[in-house]
């Protein structure tokens, strides 16, 4: 560019040019994310994500002087190492405190512009139908990973804070550094953020069925409750392996020595699964939908 | 009673054929041909609830027509639309707004979603288009802290974020105070100075007949007139009003001049009114007819004095806009259903 005060170029010359190649939309994401983490609701479910393992961190430390040998063993072992009150949190937040902020993220997501009117003025910018879903449906999965690892963090940070820590003994017994450890920890929370991305491409879809965010919120969080009752019921056994919300609890192969690969890889295929067909919906319903919101 | 606009289709901005929308059982755009020729301000009127957002949508490829052809800019739509969209702007039933973002971040916002918008220009841009609206003063204020006619007026801003061939505005005046109106109707005027098309729909006849050189009227999903406001104009006849005691002498005298006294006049058959509305308070009869072309007034005169009509007024009236179109849409600009 050249300098502003440069009197012999008219300012509004610049104003009229149009680019003759459509970029690709990196900054509409980038859009999306600043309009995303703007928002202070956003930023509220973060901290509420945040609370859940310094909660469990403070409660334990308080009530306890010696393990009960109840509750989750997560629990217990905190106590004796700080670097487990991350992985705790997370266990205790993925039946129902991520599945709520992720329903809420991508249930918003089109029913969301179409409630504020938005939605008919990115289209006729034109933002371009599969454009907006692609966008959005990556700005979800930024905050399902946003989400996991604001949790896993400030799990680590109370646990350091408030617990003795040193090298962790894994579930196949071996040690590892605390290093190894840490990175295990993201790798967890990695996990969690694969496990939410099927959920993330339901609510994407049920978001274009309707112009009321909160009816979208609250179908997405409800089936994500369903479909984990489901899956703890025997007689729908033959449904538990299909069912989006199987595999969200077994991440503890990550903590044998060497890593399990094999239950993140079975999940991260059944989360594409629900991406593809959840997404296949979503588009068939949306480009040809009558946006009169 | 419709005006064809003849132009050719290139030299149309908007051009529907046959264009229909049904919600379930109920049509609520019926065969519509719209000629929007370029260039013009087009005022696109009609009552409440007439079809002009549904229009307006289908128009912008937001939803899909039932039957019909659309083309903007000479482009087919909504097949073309990734082509055509950049080049239009528009403010389509209210504005759209995040009332969590500023007004000058929300058009940064909506500027992004445009493929085809520089990034390098677009700070000046949004600055240049609230500047118009006279927003700049609320540029870093919270949408959700604006008055109504604040947010028309960003959306206004909006449309105008890039040079644009084609600007639809719906209702714009819509929440604006007589200033705010009176802006908006100089912005479209210098708007269509620059060339841009515009098309504005409004259910206010005045905002139309300020501002426009072409109209459109709409009426229940159908449209009922079409052409420049002359056309319009002269689509209405033109009527004489006599005022007189004696009335069935009078009607003699119209009749065998080819005038048809008492059938067009809206309130009622020959007799109007029986008070001394005219000539200096002296009773009489109002006579009005449609005055053929072929008739010219002051022989109508000459000739009731011949026959010994006693004329207390007489008036020769233009139909005004307002006339055709209260007549066009039957009921005014009342609520259709
Ligand atoms: N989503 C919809 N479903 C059913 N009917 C609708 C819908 N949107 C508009 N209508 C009907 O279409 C008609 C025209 O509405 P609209 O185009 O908004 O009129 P205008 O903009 O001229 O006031 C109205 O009778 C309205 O009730
Ligand atoms: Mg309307």
């Amino acid at each position: 560019m050249s300098s502003s005060d440069s009197g012999a170029t008219p300012v509004r010359s610049g104003l009229t040019e149009r680019r003759n190649r459509r970029s690709v939309g990196l900054g509409f994401f980038a859009s999306e994310l600043a309009v995303l983490f703007r928002r202070r609701r956003t930023w509220a479910m973060l901290l509420a994500l945040a609370a859940v393992p310094i909660l469990i961190a403070v409660a334990v430390r308080i009530s306890s002087s010696g393990s009960s040998g109840r509750g989750p063993a997560f629990i217990d072992s905190i106590t004796q190492n700080g670097l487990f009150v991350g992985v705790a949190g997370l266990t205790i937040a993925i039946p129902l405190f991520l599945p709520l902020t992720v329903g809420v993220v991508s249930g918003d997501s089109i029913a969301g512009e179409a409630n504020t009117a938005t939605l008919r003025y990115l289209l006729v910018s034109p933002v371009g139908r599969i454009r907006l879903l692609v966008v959005k449906y990556l700005a979800a999965a930024v905050f399902c990973l946003a989400a996991t690892l604001t949790l896993s963090i400030a799990g680590i940070l109370i646990g350091i804070a408030l617990f003795p820590v040193g090298p962790v003994t894994l579930l196949s017994g071996d040690t590892v550094s605390i290093g190894d450890s840490l990175v295990r920890s993201l790798l967890i929370a990695l996990y969690a953020t694969v496990s939410l991305l099927g959920l993330s491409a339901i609510g994407l879809f049920i978001s274009t069925l309707t112009d009321a965010p909160v009816g979208a919120m609250a179908a997405t969080v409800v089936l994500s409750i369903v479909a984990q009752v489901l899956d703890s019921l025997s007689q729908t056994e033959w449904l538990h392996p299909w069912l989006f919300s199987h595999y969200w609890l077994n991440f503890a192969d990550l903590l044998r020595q060497p890593i399990e690969w094999s239950s993140f890889g079975q999940n991260a295929l059944l989360q594409l699964g629900y991406v593809f067909v959840f997404g296949a919906l979503a588009y068939g319903r949306f480009s040809s939908k009558d946006i009169l919101s | 009673m419709t005006t064809a606009v003849i132009a050719s289709p290139s030299e149309l901005a908007i051009k529907t054929d046959g264009l229909t929308k049904r919600f379930g059982r109920q049509t609520v755009v019926d065969d519509l041909a719209l000629s929007v020729p370029r260039g013009s301000v087009f005022g696109f009127l009609g009552p409440n609830g007439s079809g002009k957002t549904t229009t307006i949508r289908m128009l912008l490829g937001l939803a899909q027509a039932s039957a019909g052809d659309i083309s903007v800019l000479g482009e087919r739509m909504p097949q073309r639309l990734g082509g055509v969209l950049p080049r239009v702007g528009a403010l389509i039933e209210g504005p759209g707004f995040y009332p969590f973002l500023s007004g000058s971040a929300n058009l940064h916002r909506l500027d992004s979603a445009d493929g085809f918008a520089p990034r390098g220009t677009r700070s000046e841009r949004v600055a240049h288009a609230l500047d118009r609206v006279g927003l700049s003063h609320a540029a870093d204020k919270k949408v959700r802290a604006y008055s109504l006619g604040m947010k028309q007026r960003l959306g206004i801003a909006n449309a105008l974020l890039a040079p644009r061939d084609l600007i639809v505005l719906d209702e714009p005046t819509n929440g604006l105070d007589p200033q705010g109106t009176r802006e908006v109707r100089s912005l479209i005027r210098s708007l269509a100075d620059e060339g841009t098309t515009v098309f504005v729909s409004s259910h206010l006849l005045a905002e139309i007949e300020q501002m426009c050189t072409h109209a459109a009227v709409m009426r229940a999903g159908r449209l009922v007139a079409q052409g420049t406001l002359d056309e319009l104009r002269s689509a209405g006849a033109t009527r004489v009003s006599i005022t007189t005691p004696d009335v069935e002498a009078a009607t003699r005298v119209l009749l065998a001049l080819g005038l048809d006294p008492g059938l067009p006049d809206a309130t009622g058959p020959v007799a109007a009114s029986v008070a001394g509305a005219a000539s200096a308070g002296q009773p009489g009869t109002i006579l009005s007819a449609a005055l053929p072309e072929a008739v010219a007034p002051e022989d109508i005169v000459a000739k009731l004095v011949a026959d010994g009509v006693r004329v207390r007024g007489f008036s020769v009236d233009h139909a005004s806009l307002e006339d055709l179109f209260v007549a066009l849409t039957g009921e005014g600009f009342d609520v259709v259903q």
